[in-house]
C-alpha cells in the first residue's frame, strides 16, 4: 500500500463523498460465516461523529470524482474545477478491511461519479463488494449507490452482495430537475430503484419456499433529497417522499439541508445558510409518519404547504385539532397516545405499562420523562389539578412558546424581527 | 431497629449469595454493600459473606423460574453499573419479585421509583455497552493481536466479548478495562478473562509503539484523515459532538488524540 498516496485519495474523495448523509449500519441479516470477518446482524454502531455532529458509521468513500454530468447542485460536477481522483478496486478493499478490523468502521459506504456510463461506473462498484465479500469473506455491511441508467442485471448482481442499495432523487420536483440536471431524466432514477424493490419482494417470496436462496440487499433501499435548493415547499418534499416510502417500500428517506458550493444563480448563494432547522422539522414529519401513526394529509396539505419553524409538527396538528384534546393518559390507547405532544414511543410504553398497576398522577408522569411544558395543556391524568380547559390554541401556543428555549431559536426570530439588534442597544 | 449490613465480595454470585442470606436468616433490614464501599458503623449489625456458587445457583435458578427474560436482563445489567447502592434497589426488585401474583411485569412497573430508577441505570449502562461496541480503537501488535484499552464508566465488559466474538471471528484480540484491571482475549477458539499486572501505571492508555506493528501508525493517519476530510465545515455544531464523543473517551479514540 502506497500510504501517501492513498491518503490524498482519500482526502479527496471522501470529502466529495460527504454530501450524501445516509450513514446507517442497521437493519441488515447478514452474520459471521464460517469464523469469517464480521457481523451485520445487529444493530446499527456509529463509531464516532464528526464535529459537525453527525454519526460516522462507514467508511463512506467514491470510488472516483470524475463525472460526465453536470448536474448543479453536485459538487463533483463536469463544469467545477476541483482535484480529481480515482481508487483501484483493491484499494478500497484494503482500505474498508483494514479499517474494519481495527472496528472504526461497520463497513463501506461506496458511492462514485459517472465514468463512461451508467453501466460501467455500477460494475466497478460491484466489483469491489464482490471483492469484499468473496475474497475477503467479509460479512460487515456494505451499501452501495445504485448508479441512474444502470441495467436491471447489474442491479440484481449489485443486492447480491451489498447490504443497503440506494440511489438518490436528490431534487423532490421533476420541474427542479430540469432547471438544475436537465442532463438527467426521472426514469433513469427510477428505473434502478424499480428493479431492486421487485427483486427485493421476489426475495422475500422465494424465501418463504427455498431456504437456500441467497440475500438479497436484507437492509433494503433509500434515497435523500436536497432540500432548499431549487424553491420547494415543504408538502412537495414530504408528498414525494411518502410517495416513494409507499411505491418502492424504502427503509428511508434522507433530506439534505442544501450546502451552497456554487456560484451559479440558479441556486443560493455560497455563504448562505444551511437550513438546518427545515432539515430537522422534515425528519421529525418523516418520524410521525413512520412511527407515529401519522397520515402525511393530517400534516400538510393546501392549507398548510409548509411546517411550522417555531414549533414542532405534532405540536402544530395538535393546536389544529385542538378540539380533541384533553387526553385521559390513563385510559387512552396506544395511537392516542402517541399523538400527545411531548410524549413520545418510550414515554407510551412507560405509560402503558405503568398504568396496569395504578393510575398515574403528575409526579408519575414526570418521573417516567414526558415532556410536561407542553404535554400538560393536552392531557388529564389521574389528579385534582388541570391546566384550565377554556383556553384557545393560540394561548396555549404562546404559554408553551414562552416557557421553551429552543436551540434553534435564532434562526427563526431573525427572521420575524428585523430590529433585534437595535431593541438590544435600547434596553 | 437496627439495620444488617451484609458485606460481599463485589461479584455477582457474591451478590446472589447474600440474597440468599437475607433470606435464610430472616432479616427485616437488611442492606448489601461491597467490602469497598463498607465502613464500619456503631449502629449497624454486619456480617461477612462468603460466596457460594450453590447458594448463587439456587437464588439464580428461582429468578429463572419467575421471571421475565427481560427482568433477568435487567437485574444483570443493574448489577454491572457498580452503582454504590445498586444492591438494596435490586434486592428490593427482587422482594417484590418473590412475593408478586404478577412476577412476569414485574420489571415494568414504571410508576414504582425504585423499578424506575433502576430502569434508567440499565438504560445508562446498556448505552456504555453500545458505546464500547463503538469506541474500541484496536491496535495491532508486534504478536499480531488486535489490542484496545478502554476506561468504561461502568462494568461493561463481559456484555461486549459476544459481540467482537461474532465479528472478529479470525483475529486474535484482546480488550483491557484499565479501570478495572482485567481485559478479555480472544485466541481465536474461545474467550479467556486475563489479568494483567502492570508494575507501574504510566502509559496505560497508549501501547509502546516499539510493541506494534510497522504500518500501525500508517493506518492511524490514514484514519484520522478520512474522519477530518468527512466533516463539513458549514455546518459545524460541536456542542452535538461533544454529546456524542464525552471528552472523557477522547484518549483511546485515534481521531481525537492524533496519532
Amino acid at each position: 500500500m502506497n500510504f501517501e498516496r492513498i491518503k490524498e485519495k482519500l482526502e479527496i474523495l471522501a470529502d466529495a463523498a460527504k454530501y450524501d448523509v445516509s450513514c446507517s449500519s442497521s437493519g441488515s441479516k447478514r452474520t459471521n460465516k464460517n469464523k469469517g470477518l464480521g457481523d451485520s446482524s445487529g444493530m446499527g454502531i456509529c463509531h464516532t461523529y464528526t464535529e459537525d455532529g453527525r454519526c460516522v458509521s462507514l467508511l463512506k468513500i467514491l470510488l472516483t470524482n470524475h463525472c460526465i454530468y453536470d448536474c448543479a447542485y453536485c459538487v463533483t460536477r463536469r463544469s467545477n474545477d476541483i482535484k480529481r481522483a480515482a481508487f483501484k478496486v483493491q484499494e478500497v478493499v484494503d482500505l474498508t478491511i483494514s479499517f474494519y478490523r481495527r472496528n472504526y468502521i461497520e463497513g463501506l459506504f461506496l458511492s462514485s461519479g459517472i465514468f463512461k456510463n451508467g453501466d460501467y461506473t455500477m460494475e466497478r462498484l460491484i466489483q469491489v463488494a464482490k471483492k469484499l465479500r468473496e475474497e475477503e469473506n467479509f460479512n460487515g455491511y456494505i451499501h452501495l449507490k445504485s448508479i441512474p441508467g444502470a441495467s436491471d442485471e447489474l442491479m440484481r448482481e449489485a443486492g447480491l452482495y451489498a447490504d443497503r442499495l440506494s440511489i438518490n432523487i436528490e431534487i423532490p420536483t421533476e420541474k427542479g430537475l430540469k432547471l438544475l440536471a436537465p442532463e438527467k431524466n426521472r426514469k433513469d432514477f427510477i428505473q434502478p430503484m424499480q428493479k431492486v424493490a421487485n427483486e427485493i419482494i421476489q426475495y422475500k417470496s422465494e424465501k418463504k419456499l427455498i431456504k437456500s436462496t441467497p440475500i438479497y440487499a436484507p437492509a433494503g433501499q433509500s434515497t435523500q433529497m436536497i432540500v432548499g435548493a431549487s424553491g420547494e415547499t415543504d408538502a412537495e418534499i414530504m408528498y414525494t417522499s411518502s410517495y416513494f416510502y409507499k411505491k418502492f417500500n424504502l427503509k428511508r428517506v434522507y433530506y439534505s439541508g442544501y450546502v451552497p458550493i456554487s456560484y451559479d444563480n440558479r441556486l443560493p448563494s455560497i455563504g448562505s445558510d444551511v437550513p438546518i432547522l427545515r432539515e430537522n422539522r422534515l425528519y421529525q414529519t418523516d418520524w410521525l409518519l413512520r412511527f407515529y401513526g401519522f397520515d402525511i394529509r393530517e400534516l400538510l396539505n393546501k392549507e398548510n404547504p409548509n411546517l411550522d419553524t417555531d414549533i414542532d409538527p405534532k405540536l402544530s396538528w395538535a393546536l389544529r385539532n385542538f378540539g380533541n384534546f384533553p387526553i385521559d393518559v390513563n385510559r387512552a390507547d396506544k395511537n392516542m397516545l402517541a399523538r400527545i405532544p411531548g410524549i413520545g414511543l418510550k414515554s407510551v410504553y412507560k405509560i402503558i405499562n405503568a398504568r396496569r398497576f395504578r393510575k398515574l398522577n403528575w409526579e408519575h408522569l414526570k418521573a417516567i420523562g414526558i415532556s410536561l411544558n407542553r404535554a400538560k395543556y393536552f392531557i388529564v391524568c389521574d389528579s385534582r389539578t388541570f391546566e384550565s380547559k377554556d383556553r384557545t390554541a393560540a394561548q396555549v401556543k404562546g404559554l408553551i412558546l414562552g416557557s421553551i428555549k429552543s436551540k434553534f431559536h435564532h434562526s427563526y426570530s431573525n427572521q420575524l424581527n428585523l430590529f433585534d439588534g437595535q431593541q438590544k442597544i435600547i434596553s | 431497629m437496627k439495620a444488617t449490613t451484609f458485606i460481599y465480595d463485589g461479584t455477582f454470585e457474591g451478590f446472589l449469595t447474600s440474597v440468599f442470606e437475607v433470606y435464610e436468616k430472616k432479616v427485616v433490614y437488611p442492606k448489601i454493600m461491597k467490602q469497598e464501599h463498607y465502613k464500619a458503623s456503631f449502629f449497624d449489625i454486619s456480617e461477612v459473606v462468603i460466596t457460594d456458587t450453590h447458594k448463587a445457583d439456587r437464588v439464580w435458578k428461582r429468578i429463572n423460574e419467575i421471571a421475565s427474560s427481560n427482568a433477568k436482563r435487567t437485574i444483570y445489567h443493574a448489577f454491572l453499573s457498580e452503582q454504590p447502592t445498586i444492591e438494596n434497589d435490586l434486592l428490593y426488585l427482587l422482594k417484590k419479585l418473590f412475593s408478586t401474583s404478577t412476577p412476569k411485569l414485574i420489571d415494568k412497573d414504571f410508576s414504582d421509583q425504585i423499578i424506575l430508577k433502576i430502569s434508567k441505570i440499565v438504560k445508562m449502562v446498556d448505552r456504555e455497552k453500545h458505546r464500547m461496541d463503538a469506541f474500541v480503537r484496536f491496535k495491532l501488535t508486534l504478536d499480531n493481536i488486535y489490542t484496545a484499552i478502554i476506561e468504561p464508566d461502568f462494568n461493561v465488559l463481559p456484555l461486549n466479548s459476544v459481540h467482537f466474538k461474532n465479528r472478529y471471528a479470525d483475529q486474535k484480540w484482546l480488550i483491557y478495562d484499565s479501570r478495572r484491571k482485567y481485559g478479555v482475549f480472544y485466541n481465536l477458539i474461545e474467550i479467556q478473562t486475563v489479568e494483567i499486572e502492570f508494575f507501574n501505571n504510566i502509559a496505560l492508555d497508549k501501547i509502546a509503539k516499539e510493541y506494534l506493528c510497522p504500518n500501525e501508525d500508517a493506518f492511524q493517519v490514514l484514519w484520522k484523515q478520512y474522519f477530518d476530510s468527512t466533516n463539513i465545515v458549514s455546518r459545524k455544531n460541536l456542542k452535538l459532538h461533544i454529546k456524542h464523543v464525552p471528552k472523557r473517551y477522547w484518549k483511546y479514540l485515534v481521531e481525537k488524540r492524533g496519532v
